[in-house]
């Protein structure tokens, strides 16, 4: 009943593309924003924020930028960490090296470092595909990893690097709360651009390069660019977040974050989540989130206590099998289901 | 000089065991067309209830029931994986065998624990020295190294001829080259799956046996799948030969690079040392030393 | 057909002594024909023929080893697809190769990727210029769904669609780039009667009222006599006929052809 189209005619194209055609959407929508920015610090605590919402937001980001890649343009990347580290790093050293350095054109730039770094392990892409282009990220991961850790220029000579405190513009950044939306504001911008470009024209260059990359080349896409195109956004997004887990989510870090452990982990958000889809980046952070808590809380509830070696092979367990499940009966994830829902949606309480 | 030998012999030694794994992969690949990611986790899962059975029973009891764990693993990857996502794209089958990949690491460390467990095969692993008429003082060699050589060597000799010579193996040709057509000339696909996942699972636990020997059997040992990766693309993924000689590269290249390079530019280059190498390959050859040549129609 | 309200020019484009081959496979030997402005013309011949590989040859896909294109004037060299294209040449495959994970209405925008020239950054913003040519093109892409008369399907999931709907769409892909040359390779396959003449209008239409030049392939000979200009026989990668339906109905060498009379 609630969630209707009668009566909401399109009069205009403009209408009929807009992000949020229907108006129920578009309520929820705002819903949603009012909540994340002011009634999640209503009640949120400490813990919530650090343990809980920011990485989550910051892996969110991570799995767009994946999602780009290998959701919209089909280029399969297990890279991902390698991506993420190099913007941490770049951002860092801008920090530190360069006089006055504002941290937020810091991040950034590191996001467009990542970005050119991107672009070179994206080349390959030309001659080899699928899997092949797999093993190409793979050199990127494990090599970025070795830079990382051999190159101690890099961390300053210190075993970690040391995040700067935030302050940016004379604002600063400490508490928690200030932290959280201070990341919400930039996935909720950059998020808003990722799905600007996918509904445009360079979304559907991807995605028809991802479909039939013969055919697209026959309609006048030029293959090269828009594949470097996808590895340079990517590598942004990724970039960026990386310099963010770096600076805001842990303060202090080692190369071994960004390893492929990290890789594995966004893939599996976006595989998840559900491949093409931008709301399917944060269904699936939220989701790869939500097991290792609940495998942690739910023994304890029942009185049964197990080990963390235990809970992490547990953890893989039930990865892997949610990724076979979904790839068997709903290969596009979360995001599809939730439209099926909408749909199912639109229909109750009738049948049909 | 001999130095130099010696590093090349360890290089080639190394190299082997990685052939072991890329074995596995090649006979999946040969037969699917499917990339199985989840290789180093058989080897794993294989060399786990190998040494853990063997807490229990005799070396020659447990090495049957763990043949059969695999087969059975087999049968189960194939019904429940394999069989609802026949037509889909290879991509979405390689990202099935990373999922198969997790749960396996997972199921195996839940059941058997995940310390690091010894493998006592009988096999000696003292060094001993080699063409000591040519070199000086022979070349240093672990007795291991040798019989994993020797082992490799059988195996490939063993699944040439099983592809060559058996009517299974023509089968398995037949349906790697074109499931449809297969079928329609009645080769039973389900069947012919099991029984190559199965070879994989033992080629696996073979694996398993010399690494775990060797190393000990411990989580490690599952990312050697990703260095399997390298060997393929140097070899060509659908060649036996190619897997062994790829392997050969890949190892003698790594070490003769860490020891070379590796006071020049800093150590560690054997982790991305054979990516890199890869890397060029795929720009230049993609089908690798021996595989076949990718053509695209429209 | 009115013919006085055609005007059918001069050459656009010339095959002069084209051969290609594959591997061990002669797929055309010293081809030569030219397609003028404003024609249909068709390509026809017994599978195998090489048909399909010189539409290749034309846009693109394949580059011959011996011989010359001319198109519109100038001596092409070894073109990229995309070069093709982008130099007006369009196409629809006899497999049909329509980008089965979206939806009609994004596979016809797609067609009009070559004519958007708004940057990146309008793209990242979408609002303000970006908007605008995306819904210039919008509008543009309507009229073509009109024509097409798939107004019903215009948000359904290509891969969901019956097979003719789906050639139906590919041709709109095909014609909302504005091609100068429109290569239709096998338009009517598979189609019963009913869609097969409503894939003939279409094709007469956009030859009519956008003086499209088409060249195709068709197997379907009363089509074929009906809808083309002059028609190209080709037999084993060979030209063996060229001139009007009736010449070439009437052309002993091809009807041994089609026969399969051995030789």
């Amino acid at each position: 009943m609630l969630y209707r189209e009668t009566g909401q005619y399109k009069t205009s194209y403009a209408a009929d593309q807009a992000m949020f055609p229907i108006l129920q959407d578009r309520i929820g929508i705002v819903l949603i924003l009012i909540v994340a920015f002011i009634g999640v610090p209503l009640i949120a605590t400490q813990y919530s924020y650090t343990g809980i919402l920011i990485p989550f937001l910051i892996l969110a980001l991570a799995a767009i930028g994946l999602n780009i890649l290998t959701g919209y343009c089909g280029q399969l990347s297990l890279g991902t960490g390698a991506f993420m580290a190099v913007g941490a790093y770049a951002a860092y050293n801008l920090v530190i090296r360069v006089p006055d350095m504002n941290i937020l054109l810091a991040i950034f730039l590191g996001g467009g470092i990542a970005a050119l770094f991107g672009v070179l392990f994206g080349l390959p892409s030309l001659r080899i595909k699928g899997f092949y282009l797999a093993v190409a990220t793979l050199a990127a991961q494990f090599f970025v990893d070795w830079l990382f850790i051999r190159i101690k220029w890099f961390s300053n000579y210190a075993p970690n690097a040391n995040a700067p405190d935030l302050t940016i513009f004379g604002v600063s950044f400490s508490s928690p709360l200030e932290r959280y939306l201070f990341v919400l504001t930039i996935v909720c911008v950059m998020a808003l651009i990722a799905k600007n470009l996918v509904r445009g024209r360079v979304g559907r260059a991807w995605m028809a390069v991802r479909d039939m990359d013969i055919a697209a080349e026959i309609i006048g896409i030029r293959l090269l660019h828009t594949k470097l195109l996808a590895f340079a956004v990517s590598s942004f997004y990724c970039g960026v977040a990386g310099a963010l887990w770096a600076f805001v989510h842990l303060g202090a870090w080692e190369p071994l974050t960004f390893d492929i452990n990290r890789s594995f982990q966004v893939l599996f958000m976006v595989i998840i989540g559900g491949l093409g889809s931008i709301l399917g980046a944060f269904l699936g952070a939220a989701f790869i989130f939500a097991v290792p808590i609940l495998i942690n809380q739910i023994p304890a509830t029942f009185g049964v206590p197990i080990s963390t070696a235990l809970a992490a092979h547990l953890e893989a367990m039930i990865f892997g099998a949610l990724i076979i499940f979904f790839l068997i009966t709903e290969p596009h994830g979360f995001a599809r289901l939730w439209q099926i829902g909408k749909e199912k949606l639109r229909l109750w309480p009738f049948p049909h | 000089m001999a130095f130099f030998f010696e590093v090349v012999l360890g290089g080639l030694l190394a190299g082997v065991l990685y052939s072991l794994v890329a074995l596995g992969f090649v006979l999946i690949f040969k037969a699917s067309g499917v990339f199985n990611f989840a290789q180093g986790a058989m080897v794993l899962f294989a060399a786990l209830t190998l040494v853990r059975l063997m807490g229990w029973v005799p070396f020659w009891i447990a090495f049957p029931i763990t043949c059969a764990v695999m087969i059975v693993l087999a049968f189960i990857i194939e019904r429940v994986v394999l069989r609802p996502l026949v037509n889909q794209e290879g991509i979405i089958l390689f990202m099935a065998t990373l999922g198969i990949a997790f749960f396996l690491e997972g199921f195996g460390q839940t059941i058997w624990g995940s310390d690091i467990y010894t493998l006592d095969l009988g096999i000696p692993k003292d060094p001993m020295f080699i063409l000591e008429s040519i070199f000086d003082g022979g070349l240093l060699v672990d007795k291991l190294d040798v019989f994993a050589a020797a082992v490799a060597g059988a195996l490939v000799v063993g699944l040439a001829l099983f592809f060559q010579k058996t009517k299974v193996g023509l089968a398995l040709r037949a349906v790697a080259d074109d499931h449809q057509a297969a079928q329609s000339i009645g080769v039973p696909l389900n069947y012919i799956w099991l029984v190559v996942w199965s070879a994989a699972g033992i080629v696996a636990l073979v694996a398993g046996m010399v690494w775990g020997a060797k190393l000990g059997v411990q989580f490690s040992i599952a990312l050697v799948a990703l260095k399997a990766l390298p060997v393929l693309i140097l070899g060509g993924f659908t060649s036996v030969p190619g897997a062994i000689i790829g392997g050969l590269i890949i190892g003698m290249g790594e070490k003769i690079s860490e020891v070379y390079l590796g006071p020049i530019i800093g150590g560690g280059i054997e982790n991305w040392f054979a990516y890199v190498l890869a890397l060029v390959f795929l720009l230049f050859r993609p089908q690798g030393l021996f595989g076949d040549k990718i053509i695209e129609r429209v | 057909m009115n013919a006085s309200s055609r005007v059918i020019g001069d050459t656009l484009l010339k095959i002069e002594n084209i051969s290609l081959s594959f591997g061990g496979v002669r797929a055309l030997s010293n081809v030569s024909f030219d397609v003028r402005k404003g024609e249909i013309r068709a390509i026809i011949g017994p599978n195998g023929a090489g048909k399909s590989s010189m539409l290749n040859c034309i846009n693109g896909f394949y580059h011959p080893q011996e011989g010359q294109i001319t198109y519109k004037g100038n001596v092409r060299q070894q073109m990229r697809p995309h070069e093709a294209a982008a130099q007006g040449i369009a196409r629809t495959f006899q497999n049909i190769a329509l980008f089965k994970g979206m939806s009609t209405l994004d596979n016809i925008m797609s067609g009009r990727l070559l004519k958007m020239k708004r940057g990146f950054f309008w793209q990242a913003l979408y609002w303000g210029p970006a908007e605008r040519e995306e819904l210039e093109h919008r509008a543009a892409v309507e009229k073509i769904i009109d024509f097409l008369e798939i107004q019903a399907i215009r948000k359904m999931p290509v891969g969901k669609l019956p097979y003719g709907l789906q050639k139906r769409v590919e041709l709109g892909r095909a014609l909302a780039a504005e091609p100068d040359l429109l290569l239709l390779d096998e338009p009517m396959a598979g189609m019963n009667v009913e869609e097969k003449e409503d894939m003939c209008r279409f094709i007469l239409d956009v030859n009519d009222q956008f003086g499209t030049t088409i060249a195709l392939i068709e197997h379907d000979m009363g089509v074929v006599m009906d809808l083309s200009d002059r028609v190209v026989v080709l037999e084993y990668g060979q030209k063996i006929a060229d001139g009007t339906p009736d010449e070439v109905r009437a052309n002993q060498k091809v009807i041994d052809a089609y026969l399969g009379v051995p030789h």
